[in-house]
Order: C-alpha cells, then structure tokens, then sequence
C-alpha cells in the first residue's frame, strides 16, 4: 500500500500511528504547512505561550503517563527556545520527541531568516537528534525517534524537517521496523550476577534499598514492593523515585540527600548492603564520594551500562531493566530463605537485622523531618504539611525548583508513582506551571497542583494564559517568601548573609492578575486561614491562583553542605548564645 | 595516559561531531583523531587516542557504545594491536647536509617524496613513538615542518560484531490511513 501526500501529512500520519494525542506547540513561518495538516484534526494542538513551555509540558505529559510527550516549534529562535526542557528530560531520563521546522533545505548554511543550527545545538541536549532533508527519510525517521525516546533509559529525542520536506510529495508506506543495529537495549539481566546479588543481599545484617527515577520509567512499584517484603530492607528514595513506593509504607524512611531527612542519610551511611535500584548515586545524594557508604557493598541494578560504576564501583552490577530483574532477585531470595530454614546463623541474622531497625527508626525519631508551625505567619513547613493533608497522595503534584521543591519532597507523600513531577537533574526554574498542564491534558479528570515558588512562578506567567484558554482546573499554589529562597539561604549559610540579587519585590497582586485573565486568584497570609485557602481552591470549579505569604528566612534543614559527608548533616539554625548576665 | 580506541559506527551526517561532541562534553582530552569509510560504504571506522586517567578509561568506552550511531568500541590500548601513524616533514636542508638527511630517511625507511634547492619532503610510516624520533632528528639538521596523520589502529583479533535487530513498530500493522480528518 503506497499513498502519495505531503511530507506534512506523512508526519501527523506516523505521529497518529505512535498513539500521540496532544502535541504542545507554537507555530512558525517553516511548520505552517504541519500546521495546516493539523488543523481540525483528532490529534490535539496545544498552543503555548512560550516555546520553553511546549518541552515542559511535554515533560508533564510523559512524566504523569510514562507516555511520549510531544512539543513543535519552527525553526531558529522556536527551536533554541526549547533546549532548557531538552536538556531537563535529558537529565531526568523522560521520553520526549520534539519536532522543528527548518528552513528549505537549499538554504541551509546560508543564514536564511530565522535559520538555527538546530541539529548543531541539540546535540548535547538530546538522546539523539535527526535532519530530515529528504521526504523519503520522514517516516522512517519518526518511528525511530519514538522508538529511541521511549526504549532502554528514556531521553528527549529531536527531529528537524526541513520546509522542503513538510511542502513536498512522496510515497507514503508503513513502516514495519526501525533499523538501529548499533543501538542496544539491555533488559534480561546477567544471571549470574542476580544470583550473586540475592545471595550478598540473603546475607545481609544492614540491607538497604536505595532507589531512584528508573523505578519510575520501568513501572516496577509491584516488584519493588515483593524486594522490600521479602528483605524488610528500610528504603530511601531519592527525588526523581518518591512515589515507587507508597510514602506511608512502613519500611520507607524518606529522601535521601542534601535535604534528605537524617535517618535516611545515616542508614546510607550505616548500612552494609546497599541495594541500588535505578540510581544513579548523584551527588545530591552522595556528597563527598569518597566518604560514601565507606564499608556498604552495593549492588547496582541500572539499565544504562555507563550508568554503573561511573560514581561508585558496586561489587554486583546488573545491567537491565530492574522490572525484569527484581522478580528473578525476589525468586532467589525466597529459595535462599526457604533452602537455609531455622538455622543459628539465620537466628543470628534476624536478630542483627532487628538491630539495625531499631537504630534506623531510633534516627527517625531523633530527627524526624517536621511539619513546623507558628501563630502569628505561614510556615513554609506549615504549607507542605496542608498540601499533603489535601492531596491524600492521590493528587498530582508539580513543584518549581529551590526551597519549596525541597520542603515538599520532605513532607508531601505519595502513595503511587507518577503523581509526583519535579526537575531534579537540572533543576530548572519555571518547570512546575508548565509541567502542571502538561499533566493535566494528560490525565484530565485528576486534581492537579502546580506547587511554584515566587521566583519560579513569574518565569511562568505567561502560561497563565494557556490555562485560561483551555480552562485547566490547575490549582497554582504560591509559596511566596519574596526571595530567590535556596540562593538566599546559601547566601546566609556560607556568604556572611550578603543577599546579593535574591529581594524579589514587585510580586504581583495574585488576585488582579489571576482576574485578568478570567479566573480566581487570593493572598492567605494567616496560619489560621491557610486551610481554609487550600480547600476554597480545591473547590472551585476551573483554575486557582493561592498566594500563600510564608515566612521569609527560613532555611530547610537538614543539610549537608557542599563538600562534606552526608553524615555531616546541619540539622537546625546554630543555637543563639545566651549574653552573659553581669 | 593514552588509550586507543577503535570505532566502528554509521556513516551518516553528524556521526563525527557526535562523537567529538561527547568527548568535549565529557571532559576528555583528545590527541588525534582519524577517520574513513570500511569496506562497507555505510560504515566509518574511527581511531581516537584520548588523554584519561585509569578510572575514566572503562566510562568512555561505555559513553562511546551509548552513541546510537556506533556498533561497536573497542579499547585497544593493552589489547593486541596494531597503531601506526603516517607523517609528512618538510626539512630545509644545507647543500653539505643533503645526502645525511636522505640517509636517515633511509635508516627509517622513510620515502622522499619532493626534493628541491631548499630542502626535502619525507614520508614516514610506522608506529608513533617511531616517527616521534624521526621527527627530531630532522629537526637536527634544519628547519621543519611536520604534519602528523593522527594514530590508526586495528586490532590483531577479530571481534565478533553484534548488531541489534530491526524493531517492529506498532505503527507498521494498520492498514487504513490515520489523518483524514473529522469533517
């Protein structure tokens, strides 16, 4: 079957056929004739306000769905605009596929007008990136991006089309297969190594779980749950893996890290054997490398073979998808455990293990990571708390980057994966709103935050125009401390409080802006009143703007500065020292 | 230190700069870089020798294989191998010095391949550490310039090439167009 059309067609045709229905995009000179395809059509174009808003919202969709999310802009300035959300779903491993407009193929290298070295600068930004100059590459090429966006550890995948391509005539014929030869997707695991692993892991006194955003992309929440039952390992999770195991589960202790909780950075420290499940020991995890879990063995199950070793050597890698491997662990370890019945040294061992949880639940209470509230103004503690009482782990929760990102890791719980998105690789500010909507086209009829900081929200605002548009029921939550709040609070800490460009006056007036363009928007500033806020937002019908004022200078603790061990925690503001009485 | 690597990828556009790309982006220092088709036109082979230390030696090897458009990376290194080089130095050469430079081009089993008034163009094939030497003895005699082809390597054994499937897609199965549209 052969079908002649345009280049245009042909594209929304592949793109139907890979099970897309919603592309977030912005038009321009070079795609019009993509967009003229489009039109009408069942597949559904969401037009943005910013093309830096088109990939993360592409992003939300992916990361609520585990689904490719698809962005378009044109070419030279459209495309560029787009890079931040490339490389933010290239750190944090998210399927997905851009498509740019260029200009014709005769012009390129001429500096044509609004021509960019797309291919050029996406490079670095990308799993891998195509230009398709010629019609009859088109298809082929588009099955392949999907392909490679969402196989083996997921990643952004750009393909640049020429005018040419998008205005000529070709053949239309369905592609049966992609031809990749030198791409390889590793799935099985080694055999040998799993049978190593159960066995170091059957053997443990201190085992820990230490997992991460690859839990997420392989789905493997089920799996990860027989490991942690069948071990009774305590379980950190870092911020890309909150969610792949329900928070109030009794074995999770919290995330690790930086700002991660002082029982979940000690156990790391303390534990013997470190089972490290689609990880990949980041440094606001590790901190100083070489002070790392010193005396822990680890055990590495990742799906990306540069991935192990690259930070810390483990004693068993495993390369493969870790939703395949851990029932083949989790056979092993029921057998070793039925094989060894009630011998001394299995006496020996429970009783070790049932010391080590009472040391890890001993931390927890020593330290635990707290809901602080005061009378007279909104703690920012105060805030996470609500949001988690409101949410009930069940709505979708997208955060900005910086304090509140932290905060809300420490205190809001999940209780399955994929409600939580947030950009922890990059870290990029103005992530959350966008993300909010993506994640809300996606899964249309579940409660969605957009849980912003004040810095973050206004590099956003333009998007509030897309959520009117299209009337998202987003609720747009505030944590509004005037401050660039993290740079702030490094700036107090470690730079002799020289708050040096972090005032952030001027914030607008939630209410009159949210009113401009046609929705509700309100201040709370009083503790009493901030759950009353919450649920008023909650309520009302379309979208919400809640600006929530907290207090200025608080800083999240714990944390472990930079350099120093994750033992090495700061756990609260240095105690005032009491003036000498005369 | 020095490590020889051995790439065998696509040839198609953007291969080269992918493969600098990650070099430059990863940190790794490179000392030359060859590259040409195989037997099979689709096919590049390519000879890099990067500066790293020990522990990074394993990681570029795995960053190299992640490349979608490589089937295959080898560190030749410490694995039985051949490397050679080729360069071409131009000496100027005094009239009394001349038949002593054609001697040495001899000793190193070199070829002269101009000669004029000023001086001498000489080729020289062999293994880098022997064309590091015949490069300053000519510099002894007079001026030079010197252009380096960058090391080749090959491997003495072969190694088996695993090359992926095709992939079916999903999309390959329906028979009726997806885009006509609502209306």
């Amino acid at each position: 079957m052969s079908t002649l059309m345009s280049g245009a067609k042909m594209l929304l045709e592949c793109l139907a056929r890979e099970g897309v229905d919603c592309i977030f995009g912005y038009p321009g000179g070079v795609t019009i004739p993509f967009y003229d395809v489009l039109y009408e059509h069942r597949i559904r174009h969401v037009l943005v306000r910013h093309e830096e808003n088109a990939a993360f919202a592409a992003e939300g969709y992916a990361r609520s769905t585990g689904k490719v999310g698809v962005c378009c802009a044109t070419s030279g300035p459209g495309a560029t605009n787009l890079t931040t959300g490339l490389v933010d779903a290239l750190m944090d491993s998210i399927p997905i596929v851009a498509l740019t407009g260029q200009v014709n193929s005769k012009l390129i290298g001429s500096d044509a007008f609004q021509e960019g070295d797309t291919f050029g600068i996406t490079r670095s930004c990308t799993k891998h990136n195509y230009l398709v100059k010629r019609i009859e590459d088109l298809a082929q090429t588009i099955h392949e991006a999907f392909y490679v966006a969402s196989s083996g550890r997921p990643g952004p995948v750009l393909v640049d089309i020429t005018k040419d391509v998008f205005q000529g005539q070709g053949h239309y014929q369905p592609v049966a297969a992609v031809h990749l030869p030198g791409y390889k997707v590793f799935t099985e695991g080694h055999t040998g190594q799993i049978r190593r692993a159960a066995q170091l892991i059957h053997e443990a006194e201190r085992p820990l779980v230490y997992g991460g955003g690859g839990l997420i992309a392989a789905g493997a929440s089920q799996e990860l749950r027989e490991t942690v039952e069948l071990t009774d390992a305590p379980v950190v999770l870092t911020l890309l893996g909150l969610g792949a195991l329900p928070a109030d589960h009794p074995n999770f202790i919290s995330m690790p890290g930086m700002h991660g909780s002082y029982a979940a950075n000690l156990a790391l420290m303390g534990c013997d054997v470190m089972i490290a499940l689609g990880t990949r020991f980041d440094d606001r995890v590790t901190s100083k490398l070489a002070a790392f879990a010193p005396h822990a063995k680890v055990v590495h199950v990742d799906i990306d073979p540069a991935e192990i070793g690259k930070n810390r050597a483990p004693e068993v890698p495993i390369v493969g998808d870790v939703k395949r491997i851990l029932p083949k662990l989790n056979r092993l370890l029921t057998e070793l455990a039925a094989a060894e019945g009630k011998t001394p040294a299995a006496e020996k061992r429970s009783a070790a293990r049932r010391a080590w949880w009472h040391q890890v639940r001993g931390w927890k209470r020593e330290h635990p990571l707290e809901v602080a509230t005061s009378e007279t103004e909104i703690m920012p503690q105060h805030l996470m708390g609500e949001m988690d009482r409101i949410s009930r782990g069940k709505a979708i929760v997208s955060t900005d980057v910086g304090q509140h990102q932290m905060w809300a890791a420490q205190l809001i719980g999940f209780s399955e994966p994929r409600l939580w998105l947030s950009s922890g690789g990059l870290g990029s500010m103005g992530f959350g709103l966008p993300a909010a909507i993506g994640a809300q086209f996606a899964n249309p009829g579940k409660l969605v935050f957009a849980l912003v900081g004040d810095g973050g929200f206004q590099m956003s605002i333009p998007e509030l125009s897309t959520i009117a548009g299209n009337a998202l029921p987003i609720k747009i939550v505030v944590m509004n401390n005037g401050h660039l709040g993290m740079v702030r609070q490094w700036q107090t800490l470690f730079y002799n409080n020289r708050l040096s460009a972090v005032q952030l006056d001027c914030f607008p007036d939630v209410e009159k802006l949210a009113a401009a363009y046609g929705f509700k928007g309100t201040t709370v500033e009083k503790p009493a009143e901030l759950r009353g806020a919450l649920e008023e937002a909650v309520r009302e019908p379309g979208p919400y703007l809640l600006c929530v004022k907290v207090a200025q200078m608080e800083n999240v603790y714990p944390m472990v500065p930079a350099g120093a061990a994750i033992n090495e925690m700061v756990l609260g503001p240095p105690e005032p020292v009491a003036v000498p009485s005369k | 230190m020095l490590q020889v690597i051995s790439l065998l990828m696509e040839n198609k556009p953007g291969s080269l700069m992918r493969v600098t790309g990650l070099l430059s982006q990863r940190g790794y220092n490179i000392e030359s870089l060859t590259v040409a088709r195989t037997l099979d036109p689709e096919l590049s082979r390519m000879t890099i020798v990067v500066d790293v230390d020990s522990v990074q030696r394993q990681q570029v090897i795995k960053q190299m294989n992640k490349l979608i458009n490589v089937l295959q990376a080898s560190d030749l290194t410490e694995s039985p191998a051949v490397v050679r080089e080729l360069v071409l130095v131009r000496v100027r050469t005094a009239q009394e010095s001349r038949t002593a430079v054609l001697k040495e081009a001899e000793i190193f089993g070199g070829r002269v391949v101009d000669s004029s008034t000023e001086g001498f163009v000489i080729e020289v094939t062999g293994d880098p550490e022997k064309l590091g030497e015949f490069i300053d003895v000519m510099g002894s005699y007079g001026d030079v310039e010197v252009t380096r082809s960058g090391a080749l390597a090959i491997a003495l054994e072969a190694r088996k090439l695993r090359l992926q499937p095709p992939v079916p897609t999903k999309a390959g199965t329906k028979e009726e167009l997806q885009t006509e549209p609502q209306s």
